[in-house]
């Protein structure tokens, strides 16, 4: 469509004025974004006041989104469950004496377990979810992998919190709205996770990619140990998140280590447990801001 | 006394006779859009990669594009403001980006008063391609070559999802100026 004749502002004192005001505007807009966007840069959280304002605002939609979510995805999976649903309970069944068999030899283990650590003098406490919440939304448009959750500070939860599934970690705690915030999940290019292999001491770093897979890479550099199939899990270091956390299984080999894709992914998760940080002291060590610190 | 052809006395936004524009829709259909726009993404859960366009800017683009002089230049600030608040990217990037987009069509609207849509898309486009690189760039996090992999269809799904949004918006500017009933 071509411009109507407003812009071109004839004899008219007051709509040439206007028509200059409003590039003068514009400009200024560009200039104070370009400023924010510097500040931004230096202090990530300068201006999570605002955001998490906002969240908090429009989190009525986004919980009652995320309800209609799972609901209709529950829907889908019981519609789905009925194709060749015969020969499939036959395995479940199968599976599940396995299962069963297996869940009683862990239970001997945990009892041995208990009395050994009882020996020891270590003492384990329970650890009880701060909160357990729906993942409501995420930045879906944005390069950075970050995701809404429907609990804020109101309800207990921290900065640095690690957030987990059912399945396995999901992410942490970046900002706190009063009953919202944001979380860095695993997939983000800027988070680092240090984590080890099930079943022996490799330990490594699982850093996000920025497109749905994780890179391992492994710490003691020399013949890569890896296979594809391996489960990672959480190592405990760095102190935020609990030891033997499951993160990722390695579908690819590397150089120095492998690509790896999460175990929980956080679209087909439902309700998500907002966990205290592992342990605190460890983890207040490090005094830099959330985001600069995850970086080295 | 011979009927007159009903259709007569009525335009494209209905009949004239005692009838007038709502002035509160007219003003804030636009603006509202281009929010609603900016928040939709939210709703999605995309872990993996980002596969939402930037609806955002994209019905922002579509209003100036296809009704030139009703957004005024300054409108990238305002609205790039909200999207700031929900986009995930660093705060002031959309504030940036959305009003050099505004003078740059501005700017070549000085060149090309008169254009087809298709001239627009490639506009739109060019624009689309540019704001979703620099937001790679400009993220906060460190650009990686796998990171820029994954940003292919959110760039294609832009640029295609483009004339949709344009006629969604000539929608809107039908419903903008359609004459209400006056008692």
């Amino acid at each position: 469509m071509a411009p109507s004749g407003t812009r071109r502002s004839s004899y008219s004192r007051r709509a040439q004025y206007n028509l200059f005001t409003g590039y003068i505007i514009a400009g200024i807009g560009a200039l104070i974004g370009a400023v924010l966007l510097g500040l931004s840069f230096f202090q990530p959280s300068f201006f999570g006041g605002p955001r998490s304002a906002a969240q908090d605002a429009v989190s009525p939609a986004t919980e009652t989104a995320a309800t209609v979510r799972t609901g209709s995805k529950s829907l889908w999976d019981s519609i789905s469950g009925y194709y060749r649903a015969g020969s499939k309970n036959a395995e479940l069944k199968r599976e599940m004496e396995l299962a069963r068999i297996r869940l009683e030899e862990a239970e001997a283990v945990r009892q041995e377990n208990v009395r050994l650590k009882g020996l020891l003098d270590l003492q384990d406490q329970e650890r009880t979810p701060v909160a357990v919440a729906r993942l409501v939304g995420s930045t879906a448009s944005s390069t950075r992998r970050f995701a809404y959750l429907g609990a804020g500070s109101d309800d207990g939860v921290e900065v640095g919190m690690p957030v987990r599934s059912p399945r396995g970690v999901v992410g942490r705690i970046l900002e706190t709205g009063s009953d919202s915030s944001r979380v860095l999940l695993l997939t983000d290019s800027e988070s680092v996770l240090p984590v080890r292999r099930a079943g022996d001491e490799t330990v490594a770093f699982a850093e996000g990619r920025g497109d749905s897979l994780l890179r391992i890479k492994l710490i003691n550099l020399g013949i890569n140990p890896l296979k594809v199939g391996d489960l990672f899990v959480t190592s405990g270091a760095g102190g935020y998140y609990p030891p033997g956390i499951a993160v990722a299984i390695v579908t690819e080999l590397t150089d120095d280590g492998g690509l790896a894709r999460i175990v929980s992914d956080p679209a087909a998760t439902d309700f998500v447990a907002i966990e205290p940080i592992f342990e605190p002291d460890a983890a207040s060590g490090a005094t830099t801001p959330v985001e600069e610190e995850l970086t080295d | 006394m011979e009927r007159m052809e009903p259709r007569a006395r009525s335009d494209a936004y209905g009949s004239r006779i005692n009838r007038s524009h709502s002035p509160l829709l007219a003003n804030i259909i636009p603006w509202l859009s281009i929010l609603l726009g900016s928040l939709v993404p939210v709703f999605a859960i995309a872990a993996a990669l980002p596969m939402v366009p930037p609806l955002g800017f994209l019905t922002l683009l579509a209003w100036r594009l296809v009704r030139p002089g009703l957004l005024p230049v300054w409108a990238g600030f305002p609205l790039g403001l909200f999207d700031d608040l929900f986009s995930g990217q660093p705060f002031g990037f959309a504030i940036l980006f959305w009003s050099a987009s505004m003078l740059v069509i501005e700017f070549v609207e000085l060149r090309l008063p008169w254009r087809a849509f298709w001239q627009d898309w490639f506009t739109a486009g060019l624009l689309v391609i540019a704001y979703i690189l620099s937001g790679w760039l400009l993220s906060g996090a460190t650009p990686t070559l796998p990171s820029l992999v994954a940003l292919v269809p959110q760039l294609l799904m832009s640029i295609l999802i483009f004339p949709f949004i344009a006629r969604i918006v000539a929608r809107l500017d039908r419903l903008r100026l359609r004459r209400w009933k006056r008692v």
